[in-house]
């Protein structure tokens, strides 16, 4: 049997390294129906603002090969809602509980991060997910993280209103020329640990109507269809951290996976753990099923211990 | 079944086509999902995977459940009623029997059904029928008079005429180029059927057009109407947030809610007409959270 167990910061050993991907897997009850929510290393929650968010119109989605579009504008209840409903629920059936938050402005996301600290559940918390990769209103349309300093503002005031033992994780847009400028300056403003990728930007025409398809015009890549281009975010990352151009924090890895194979892939560019996303719109338990094939392929591969995977492809 | 699945009423299945037929414009499958036909109510759904499971077409398709055969010769099965309009579609229409499609379901929240057995109206258009035969069903076996309206844009694309008159007091067709039944729209004849009825509720399923104008003759003739939408879904239980559209609370605020599990039945006068256009919803400017100036 192998040890899947991981640390991933803040002294929270997760008993393993899956966990769901923001905005694929609401806030637990859905899912909760299809697997046992407290099985998973962590449960990601769907990004949360400081107010109730209606999203945008539709059409919110058009499918791409092996993949889709979506178009949400970050609808959700509003982090008074998610600490008083959400996130009290997730804590009685026993899920590990890494909530993402976001916000249009740099106080917005201390605003959100100080509510979650403040809140009844909060024990549930293993760490925090910074979605640095939405729109900034502030900053004409522009997302924090393709602005090494922008992206360093927003991590540095969250990280100031959590305590030390609670992970941040800067959620990373593969949007950008330079990956790892961007990591750097995520790392050295205080963010224990990277997720790596969010969705790429895309856009699909209607060819009956002869225009735009998605209501928000443009929207988020993902599906295993972009799992190539995380495999090389976390493996430029990790890379980066191995010639010391980076401090070495752990990375997440997510983008496209859908099988035990497609994690380890991830595991094997650098990942110390795995989210999974789109995966579920097409199987609710793909997350329960993933683990199930990557802890049979470490076994077959002869790893006792998750961990000797991770980043193993490096220098090989 | 596994206490998950009771505690859960829903359930995954890996079903067997037994059964393929073509009927009309349709393709009629019947398929052994003992799981799914144990818990269903008429007016849920299923969410089919298309293409296996290495398919490069990840998302789910959803269909409204025809009826269900809980204890049938193979088992409990499902029926479900398929138009072949994009690259999904066509591939459950092209299941032989034996194949075997990936079911998820019963999905959503199934028609509410009246404690009195008052008079009923079914309006399907096209294949949106398809949930109502069993529907019913149910309704008469509560002492209800149930009359149905079935329209479409010409005879091929009707669905059920047979069956209704088999299992309704009443049935009405109607086509738009008149190739069968009445020519004209389901609307035309429900106010005379309403009122000869005396009709306390109109159920409808079909284009958000057809259930706008069902909820709007409804209303001017004191009954409440039912309807089950068919907004695109990407997963069919809830995480994905695609089929949204605004719908009225029981607070009298208006929210962008999720039509797989909030509906897909809704009352037709909770819902915002006004925000469709072309079959899509805009965000109503006084729905919670609405973008305000500048947008999200």
């Amino acid at each position: 049997m192998v040890d899947l167990s991981v640390d991933l910061g803040g002294g929270h050993r997760l008993p393993n390294p899956l966990m769901t991907a923001s905005g694929c897997a609401a806030n637990g009850r859905e899912l909760h129906r299809f697997f046992d929510v407290a099985d998973l290393g962590a449960f990601v929650t769907k990004s949360v603002m400081a107010d109730p968010r209606s999203g945008r119109g539709t059409p919110r989605m058009a499918e791409t090969p092996s993949g889709m579009l979506n178009s949400i504008g970050l609808q959700g209840p509003g982090i008074e809602a998610f600490v008083d409903e959400d996130l009290p629920w997730l804590q009685s059936v026993g899920a590990r509980v890494l909530p993402s938050i976001a916000g249009s402005s740099s106080t917005e996301y201390a605003h959100v991060a100080a509510t979650l600290r403040a809140s009844r559940a909060f024990d549930a918390v293993i760490g925090v997910e910074v979605n640095i990769s939405c729109p900034n209103v502030a900053n004409r349309g522009l997302v924090f993280a393709c602005d090494p300093l922008a992206s360093a503002k927003v991590v540095a005031l969250v990280r100031e209103q959590l305590p030390r033992d609670i992970p941040v994780f800067a959620k990373l847009s593969p949007d950008v020329t330079d990956i790892t400028a961007i990591a750097a300056a995520c790392v050295k403003a205080g963010a224990d640990g990277l997720t790596m990728i969010n969705t790429l930007l895309g856009m699909v025409i209607d060819t009956d109507r002869m225009r735009p398809q998605l209501g928000g015009v443009t929207g988020g890549l993902s599906g295993p269809g972009i799992r190539p281009v995380a495999v090389r975010a976390v493996w430029q990352v990790r890379q980066a951290m191995f010639e010391g151009r980076i401090p070495t924090v752990p990375i997440i890895g997510v983008g496209g996976v859908r099988t035990g194979r497609d994690a380890l892939e991830l595991v094997a560019a650098g990942a110390s753990a795995i989210q999974v996303g789109t995966a579920v719109f097409n199987d609710p338990s793909a997350p329960v099923r993933v683990l199930r094939e990557l802890c049979e392929l470490l076994d077959a591969k002869g790893f006792e211990h998750f961990t000797d995977a991770v980043a193993v492809a490096h220098g090989r | 079944m596994s206490e998950r699945q009771l505690r859960a009423r829903v359930t995954q299945e890996v079903a067997e086509v037994i059964a393929t037929r073509r009927v009309g414009a349709y393709q009629h499958l019947t398929l052994v999902a003992p799981g799914v036909a144990e818990l269903a109510r008429p007016g849920q759904f299923v969410a089919l995977a298309v293409g296996g499971e290495t398919s490069g077409t990840l998302l789910r398709r959803s269909f409204s459940i025809h009826k269900v055969s809980p204890s049938g010769t193979y088992g409990g099965t499902v029926e479900i009623v398929v138009s072949a309009v994009g690259t999904g579609t066509r591939w459950i229409v092209d299941r032989a029997p034996h194949d075997t499609i990936d079911v998820v379901g019963p999905l959503g929240k199934a028609f509410p059904l009246p404690t009195d057995p008052v008079a009923c109206v079914l309006v399907g258009g096209g294949y949106g029928s398809a949930p109502l035969f069993w529907l019913a069903a149910e309704l008469r076996e509560r002492g209800c008079h149930v009359e149905m309206v079935l329209g479409a844009a010409s005879e091929d694309r009707l669905f059920g005429v047979v069956e209704a008159r088999r299992s309704c007091d009443g049935v009405t067709v109607t086509t738009d180029d008149g190739s069968a039944g009445q020519q004209g729209w389901v609307s035309d004849p429900l106010p005379e059927i309403i009122e000869r009825t005396k009709a306390g509720v109109v159920y409808g399923c079909g284009p958000m057009g057809m259930l706008e104008s069902i909820t709007r003759v409804a209303q001017a003739h004191g009954a409440v109407a039912q309807v089950a939408v068919e907004e695109s879904m990407a997963c069919g239980v809830g995480v994905c947030m695609t089929c949204v559209m605004p719908v009225v609370g029981s607070d009298g605020r208006t929210r962008m809610v999720r039509s797989c599990v909030e509906g897909p039945v809704f009352r037709g006068d909770r819902v915002r007409w006004d925000a469709f256009d072309g079959g899509h919803a805009r965000v109503p400017d006084d729905a919670v959270g609405a973008p305000k100036v500048g947008g999200h």
